[in-house]
Order: structure tokens, then sequence, then C-alpha cells
């Protein structure tokens, strides 16, 4: 399985934790490492960043991968820029995946702050993965304002329904010169193991392995569903056969 | 349209009249469907007919809940400001008629008191309450009070009387992210019965006044009934009226219910309206299937045993520790407080069973970075 690189840094896994919803700290870090991932992302709304003994983070010590802020709770690009630069300042990293969801039933992403945002935040150097809806031109936007990679939805967050948004998925994928992170909305193995197929550069799961009865396994199941996806990928997938029909429309060329 | 134009279209006789008749296959039909529901199928749910079929919503509610919100607890711990009061609510201990009640309203040394005994505790959501007095307990006191704790806490709630729109996006600007009211019961003539006098005497502006915290640009409101003081089913169905109504007209907002229940004591005019145990678990899981994405709250009102087991079957908020007396977690000697308390467990103790339940207390989950302030 080839590397992945975003923002000039190399990746053996190409699944991605989030970190809230887990019943404790200890069960999040047993998932961590069942995962093998080597990127996790932490709401800077849950971490005390004032406190020498944050939970999480304190967890989080000995996590040898990317540690990702989000800006989750911000609503509108102002907020978000505000709040990045407040979580550089404290965790000393420049990497962040822009979180801007004005609604907060759904968490769906508001386009139109998150490209505001981004621009404004690559120009201030950082590492910038914004989650965004699954629009292929919003997508182009994004790149074109210097984002790391792009982050778009299968499904609303949380729904563990999988890869609703495929077709635009499929085009995000083939249009998109840096990397495709499917977030939010995976909710079994067998939809990362699918979005990889695709051709998706890595996946962001959180719901379907804190909330499973037993996260710490799960957390293997997604590790080795989104490899066998990949692989899967990289070896190139038999094309599905196609119908002959049986009084060729060309034959009469033969006579 | 508010919700006080809206809520004139329904009459509180008919919808207590199609709740009651509610069958079990209308029961049934609900709890076939997907969640969000409709307010018909959470009449079905709140009704009668609902109870052989608890331990269903049970198990439903806990696995929406668990989906959406994990498993975590959000933990708040209340402070009363004062106990002064120029209503007249026939239920309430803070009443301008209690004569009884030495009154109190705290100093900016006793707030700072208030405040060094609860940042012994790891909370970091505080709910700060009021009577509604405008002479000693108004909007710049509050404000005031406000800039007193922010510092000390990365979450500020309030539990206040009404205001208007300009004096909440004051105090949004001060950093309060969460106003709470509550309508004591969405029975529009029988509101005068409980309050006799004051400003919240008139329904119809503390109809409006969720209207006016989001309009305000608040991020959360918390909306309830008093659950005791006229039907509660018919009540609830107005509370979870009230809800859809604002979640369509106020999109970026969060919403929370909270259950405050009357127990029966004398003087209580209407005992029949006495909720149980059950009932109110039939009410908290009704909220969820109705709504997935609503914040449910339960504060020390309720016994140890009662929120030991509600915090599995929906709820996603608790206080713990609670004091609501003015003073009551510095001063040796303060007055009666606002409501009973029945969990009287130190918040170490509480969240003791909340993990042994396989939940992750949370105290903190905002930043005030966010609000970009």
């Amino acid at each position: 399985m080839k590397n992945l690189e975003i923002g000039g840094r190399q990746f053996q896994s190409r699944l991605f934790l989030g970190t809230g919803k887990f019943g404790s700290p200890e069960m999040m870090m047993k998932a961590v490492a069942s995962s093998e991932t080597e990127m996790v992302t932490v709401a800077l709304k849950r971490m005390d960043l004032q406190k020498k003994e944050d939970s999480i983070l304190s967890a989080l010590r000995g996590f040898k991968g990317i540690l990702l802020p989000n800006t989750s709770g911000a609503r509108d690009a102002k907020e978000a820029v505000f709040a990045a630069h407040m979580a550089r300042e404290a965790l000393g990293t420049s990497w962040l995946k822009l979180e801007i969801h004005p609604d907060p039933r759904y968490l769906l992403p508001d386009p139109v702050e998150t490209l505001k945002a981004a621009e404004i935040l690559v120009k201030d150097g950082f590492v910038v993965l914004p989650y965004i809806q699954a629009d292929p031109v919003l997508c182009k936007r994004l790149e074109e304002a210097g984002t790391a990679a792009v982050m778009p939805l299968a499904a609303p967050i949380g729904s563990n329904s999988g890869l609703q948004t495929r077709s635009m998925l499929e085009i995000i994928i083939e249009q998109s010169n840096v990397p495709v992170v499917i977030d939010a909305g995976l909710g079994a193995p067998s939809h990362a193991c699918a979005a990889m197929e695709m051709g998706a550069d890595a996946c962001l799961v959180n719901t379907a392995i804190a909330v499973a009865g037993n996260p710490e396994a799960m957390g293997e199941c997604f590790r080795d569903a989104v490899a066998a996806g990949r692989r899967a990928y990289e070896t190139g997938l038999p094309t599905a056969s196609r119908a002959a029909a049986s009084s060729p429309l060309t034959s009469f060329l033969d006579l | 349209m508010t919700f006080n134009e809206y809520h004139a279209r329904f009459d509180w006789d008919e919808i207590q009249q199609r709740i009651y008749s509610k069958t079990l296959s209308d029961v049934d039909r609900a709890l076939s469907k997907k969640s969000p529901l409709d307010l018909e199928d959470f009449m079905a749910l709140i009704s009668e007919a609902a109870l052989p079929r608890l331990e269903e919503m049970a198990q439903k509610s806990r696995a929406l809940t668990l989906k959406r919100f994990g498993n975590t607890m959000q933990m708040y711990i209340p402070l009363y400001l004062s106990n002064e009061c120029s209503n007249c609510c026939t239920y309430c201990g803070f009443s301008h008629l209690n004569k009884e009640l030495e009154r109190r309203t705290l100093s900016d040394l006793e707030i700072l008191s208030e405040i060094k005994v609860i940042k012994e505790t790891p909370f970091e959501h505080l709910l700060l309450v009021t009577g509604e007095d405008a002479r000693t307990s108004g909007f710049e006191y509050l404000r005031h009070a406000v800039r007193l704790c922010k510092p000390y806490f990365k979450h500020l709630s309030i539990e206040v009387q009404p205001m208007g729109v300009e004096e909440y996006s004051v105090l949004a600007s001060e950093g309060v992210s969460a106003v709470l009211v509550y309508q004591e019961t969405y029975h529009r003539e029988n509101y005068r019965k409980y309050h006799l006098a004051g400003k919240k005497s008139i329904f119809s502006y503390r109809m409006d006044t969720p209207d006016r915290i989001c309009e305000a640009g608040i991020r959360k409101c918390g909306i309830g009934c008093l659950i005791g003081l006229e039907d509660w089913r018919t009540d609830s169905f107005f509370t979870a009226l009230h809800l859809r109504y604002l979640e369509k007209k106020y999109w970026k907002t969060r919403f929370s219910i909270s259950f405050p229940r009357l127990r029966p004591h004398a003087g209580l005019e209407d005992q029949k309206n006495i909720q149980t145990d059950r009932e109110l678990i039939q009410l908290i899981c009704a909220y969820r299937l109705f709504d997935p994405d609503v914040e449910l709250s339960l504060s020390t009102r309720e016994s140890p045993r009662f929120r030991d087991h509600a915090i599995r079957l929906g709820i996603t908020s608790i206080s713990a520790g609670s004091r609501t007396d003015p003073g009551g977690y510095s001063l040796s000697k303060t007055e009666l407080p606002q409501f009973v308390i029945n969990d009287d467990r130190t918040p170490e103790e509480v969240c003791k069973v909340v993990r042994e339940n396989g939940y992750e207390v949370v105290w903190k989950d905002w930043d005030p970075s966010l609000d970009a302030l």
C-alpha cells in the first residue's frame, strides 16, 4: 500500500479518527492504538488548554501521529479563524481541521464561510483540512485556495448511513489534485472499504468506532477495511462484465 | 409570526382530548417510524396508551442518544445570585408572597466566594440563576455578575427574568452562550391562576421570550414546562410544538429541554397532575424519539436512583452538588432553597456513577475562543 502524503507528511495509515463520543479517554486510546491511525482530530471546545492535565490531551500524550485540532462549534469564518489561531498558539501545531457548521442539528458545513476561512487560514500558514459537503466545485475552489486536502462528507455526521453522496464523491476523487478524505457518515467497515475502493485517499471515522460495543475491536475492523479497500484500488478492481447483444449491431459489416 | 401567535391557533382542550384518545396502534405506528417523528406521533408516545411500550421506547431512546451524543454526559452547576422576586408564582419558594424568606442578592465578594468554592470542583459550565427583581438583580446586575464569573468558567448559561432582544445581544457579547426560560404552563387561561402579579403574569411576553433569545443570537435556548401544574401530557405537547417551531425558524440555535417536576406537597392545588417516575421516563424517551438532536437535561430535583437510571435513557446533561439558595456554597447560614434537592450527593459521587454506566464525564464542551469575542 502506498503511503499517503498530506501537507508534506507521510502517512502509512489511511484511517483518521475522531475522538468524541468515547466512554472514557482510556477507551479512546485503545481504539487509537488498535486502529493504527496516525492522525486524530480533537475538538478545541473539548480541550482545556489552560489545564496541565486535560483528560483528552493527557491521554494523547504518547500518540506519535498528527494531532488535528478542529473548530467544531464555529458558526462562521470569523469564529473559526479566531479559534484556529488560539489552537495553534496553545498546541503548537499548524494542522487544522476546519469545521464550520452553523446548523447545530445535522452539523452540516457552511460552504461559503468554509471557503472564506480557508483562504485566510492558508495565507496565515495553516495546513488546512476542510470538512465540507460533497460538492465537486467547492472542492476545486478549496484546492485553489491552497488547502492540504478536502474532506467531503459521505452522509450527515453520526448518521452511520454510508456513502450517500457516492456520485458526487466519485467526481471529487476524479478531479482532485489534493488528497480526498471521506469524512462523516461512515457507519460500518464496509462503508469505509467501499470509499477506499472508489479511490478515496483516506477515511475519517468517529461515531461508528466510539459508540460500538467494543471500540477497540471496531478500530481494528476499520483499520483492516480501509487497508483492504485501498489495496484493492491500487491493484485494480475488475470491471463488471459487459452485456453482449445476441444479434450484434455491426455484424452486417462482415457480410 | 411569533410563537404566541402560532400557539393561539391551538385549542388546549382539543389537544388534550386527542392525546387521551390515542390507541396502542397509534403508538406502534409511531414506534415503527424513523426519528425525527411528527407531533401526532409524539402525542401517541406521551399518551397513556404508550405505557405498555415503555421498554421499547427506552431501548430506542438509548440507541438514538448514544448515536447522536456518544458515551458522554455534560455536567453543569447552578449559582443562585438572588432570591429577590417581584413575581407571585403560587408554586415557587421565591414568590413575593413568601414573607418568611429572608431575601438576599449576592454582592461581588459573595459571588467570588461562591466561585471559589465551586472551582474546587472541575465544573466549567456555570448556570447563573436569579428571581425577577429589576431593583436588585436587573440587567445591569446580571451583566456585572457575568463579567465577574467569565474568567473562571468556559461556559456560562443564565436562568433569569425574560429580557428584550437588545439585552440578550449584550449578554451574548459578554459571553453568555445559553439562556433557559420555562413557560411553566402553556395553558393561556390557567397561567393567570399561578402567576398572580409581577411582570411574569403577562403570558404572551413570557411565551415570546425564546423568540427573542434566538433573534439575539444566543447559541442555546432551553425551554420546558413546570410538570405538575396542568395536565403534563398536554403541556408537553405544547413544549414539543414550541421546540419544532423554534428549530424551523432559528436553524442556527441549539435547544435543550428540562424537566422541572413538582412533587406532591401540601398546598398544591391539584395533585392529579403529579407525574410518576414511570411517566417522566416515558416523557424523556418520547422527546428523544421526537427529536434525536435536542439536549435533555435533568437537575438535582430528582432522586439519585431516578437520575442514575435516566442518564442511560436519553438525558444528555445533568447538574450535581447543586445549592439552590444564594450563598449556599460558601455561606454557613442560608435561606430556604427555591426547590428541594433530592440528589444531594457530591459531584464526585455522581460522576462515579456516571462513569460506572460507561459515560465519559464532560466538564468542558465549549471554548471562549469560539465566541471570537
